[in-house]
């Protein structure tokens, strides 16, 4: 009664599940998870070699660069979120599954943001100090990444969810999700910017959860939408 | 009337340029959007009427071709 | 309990392409007749017998083609999303393509109010482009635009293409509204402009009198291209019907 106990499976532990299996692919495939790292590394490089490496006008723009930075990195790592279950075919089994979709791709988000986000947001502070980030901004810099990249995932899902079926989905993800990107970014820069200067940042980060927590309810139902149609097609 | 004469109003107190240039782009982008889907359906209206013609030979070529090979 | 909820008949008589087709051909003509007559009224007293704004001087008339293209993108995205969920919920095809006719009239009329938006802003603030809130929502409005128009355009099957540019835009709505604030936001923290160029106290009827007339000439223009474009699409993906092919060989 194989068939039988899946379906008395309960749902946290289908959650577990998946994310263990996302995260061990990605384990067993090491050298793909560096690459946003040090993409997101050689973007901040260019701004002091492209614009000035002079330290005023870095601390200035340090919060900007860093975010743009880290939005551009998830970016390019959303296209292989569903590519590589497309391809071999598990995709199509987590569509048939019993279990709720939108779950199994909440899985694969977290599992998404855990080998991509949050690198990010624990290298950020590396990224601050050659960009002469002022100290006090520092911590809000990682807070900020912390509650904003997961947002960041959840969002960029959506793009790929939509493109998984289609072969130019790698720069259609980018024109479909940036706009969407908007005011994660205006939020997490005005955060870091406000820390920099000694106001207080709560207000910030309130706003930042509250679009993660919105982020968190409705982006699964649209990524499973989405994986719906641009599979069956 | 708020002009004085018909050149005051081509000048717009000096903001003539802006002014009529917004408008002119404001026109094109009517334009375009009324011509386009309308030269669509005419080409759409050609291309299926055509479509249909040959269609129609074909089948009639081919009850020719079956009656020959009855008779 | 159970009770079943029904729409009105005149709903899903908009299901049958050809119901649609043919209403919209008789609308058509009232709705032209309504955009010409207050697009030109509107225009003309809006240019040459409206007063000229006491700080903007004559290029304040600007505004008689700037606002109604700017409410018209944001009503055209709304309507996009609304059509998109229609076809999504009840599978009806006219609404699917009115939907994918929004994306290109939208992004139009956003780039319109762009333009406008900058031609406007030379002579108000010495410059082409200034980061006021509304000019940037109207840009990334813009680009939620081209987003739905090339997500389109990339799926070959029109079904499938139909169904993912109705889930982008009903995204894209929930989004609207955290992206205007945010900008609106970002803008008052950053100070770019000092006064906006459409919001301000009391505007004289001589004034906004031509507006609304220009507003509702525009939603009329709005409808007329909007039925022409989907009559095209209903004509193109009805071509194996036998309708279609009486109305071909007729003409």
């Amino acid at each position: 009664m194989a068939n039988g106990n899946e379906r008395e499976m309960s749902l946290s532990r289908v959650f577990w599940i998946t994310l263990r299996r996302d995260l061990m692919l990605a384990y067993r495939r090491r050298n793909d998870l560096v690459s946003p790292l040090m993409f997101f590394l050689m973007v901040a490089t260019l701004f002091p070699l492209g614009v000035s490496p002079d330290p005023q006008f870095l601390s200035e723009v340090a919060a900007g660069v860093v975010w743009v930075a880290a939005l551009l990195a998830t970016l390019l790592s959303m296209d292989s979120l569903f590519r590589s279950d497309f391809d071999d075919g598990s995709l199509e089994q987590m569509l048939l599954s019993p279990q709720p979709l939108s779950l199994l791709v909440f899985a694969k988000i977290c599992a998404h943001w855990m080998i991509s986000g949050l690198p990010l947001t624990l290298m950020a502070p590396l990224l601050g100090l050659m960009l002469f980030l002022p100290q006090e901004g520092m911590s809000t810099l990682v807070l900020s990444l912390l509650l904003g990249t997961p947002t960041l995932s959840l969002i960029g899902a959506i793009g790929a969810g939509l493109t998984v079926g289609l072969r130019k989905g790698g720069v259609l993800i980018s024109l479909l999700v940036l706009p969407l990107y908007i005011p994660v970014l205006i939020f997490g820069t005005g955060a870091v910017q406000a820390a920099s200067t000694g106001l207080p940042v709560g207000g910030y980060l309130a706003i930042l959860g509250a679009i993660l927590a919105l982020g968190m309810v409705l982006a699964p139902l649209a990524v499973a939408a989405g994986l719906r149609i641009s599979v069956s097609d | 009337m708020f002009f004085d004469s018909f050149s005051d109003f081509l000048a717009m107190g000096g903001h003539g340029f802006y002014v009529w240039l917004a408008y002119a782009i404001a026109v094109a982008i009517i334009i375009y959007n009324v011509v386009s889907p309308l030269l669509r359906k005419k080409q759409f209206i050609e291309q299926h009427k055509r479509r249909l013609k040959r269609e129609q030979r074909l089948a009639e070529r081919q009850a020719a071709v079956e009656s020959g090979e009855q008779s | 309990m159970a009770k079943s909820w029904k729409m009105p008949t005149w709903f899903y008589r908009l299901g049958s392409p050809r119901w649609s087709f043919e209403i919209m051909g008789k609308l058509l003509p009232w709705f032209a007749i309504g955009a010409v007559v207050l697009m030109v009224w509107g225009a003309i007293w809006g240019l040459a017998f409206a007063p000229a704004d006491y700080q903007q001087g004559n290029s304040f008339r600007i505004i008689y083609i700037h606002v109604p293209a700017a409410i018209l993108a944001q009503s055209c995205y709304l309507l996009m999303a609304v059509a998109g969920a229609i076809s999504l919920i009840w599978k009806m095809k006219v609404a699917d393509m009115v939907a994918k006719s929004c994306a290109p009239i939208g992004a139009t009329l956003a780039l319109l109010a762009l333009a406008t938006g900058a031609i406007w802003g030379k002579p108000t603030w010495g410059t082409w482009w200034v980061w006021d809130a509304r000019l940037t929502s109207m840009l990334i409005l813009l680009f939620l635009y081209i987003g739905v128009y090339t997500l389109h355009s990339a799926i070959e099957n029109e079904i499938t293409a139909g169904k993912a540019g109705a889930v982008l835009s009903l995204v894209g709505v929930v989004n609207i509204p955290i992206i205007k604030y945010s900008v609106e936001w970002w803008n008052t923290l950053h100070q770019t402009s000092t006064f906006t160029m459409t919001e301000r106290p009391a505007m004289p009827p001589e004034m906004y009198l031509p507006l609304l007339l220009m507003v509702i000439g525009f939603y009329c223009f709005f409808a007329v291209v909007l039925m022409l474009r989907t009559r095209a699409e209903i004509l193109e993906r009805e071509k194996r019907s036998g309708w279609v092919r009486e109305l071909v060989e007729a003409s």
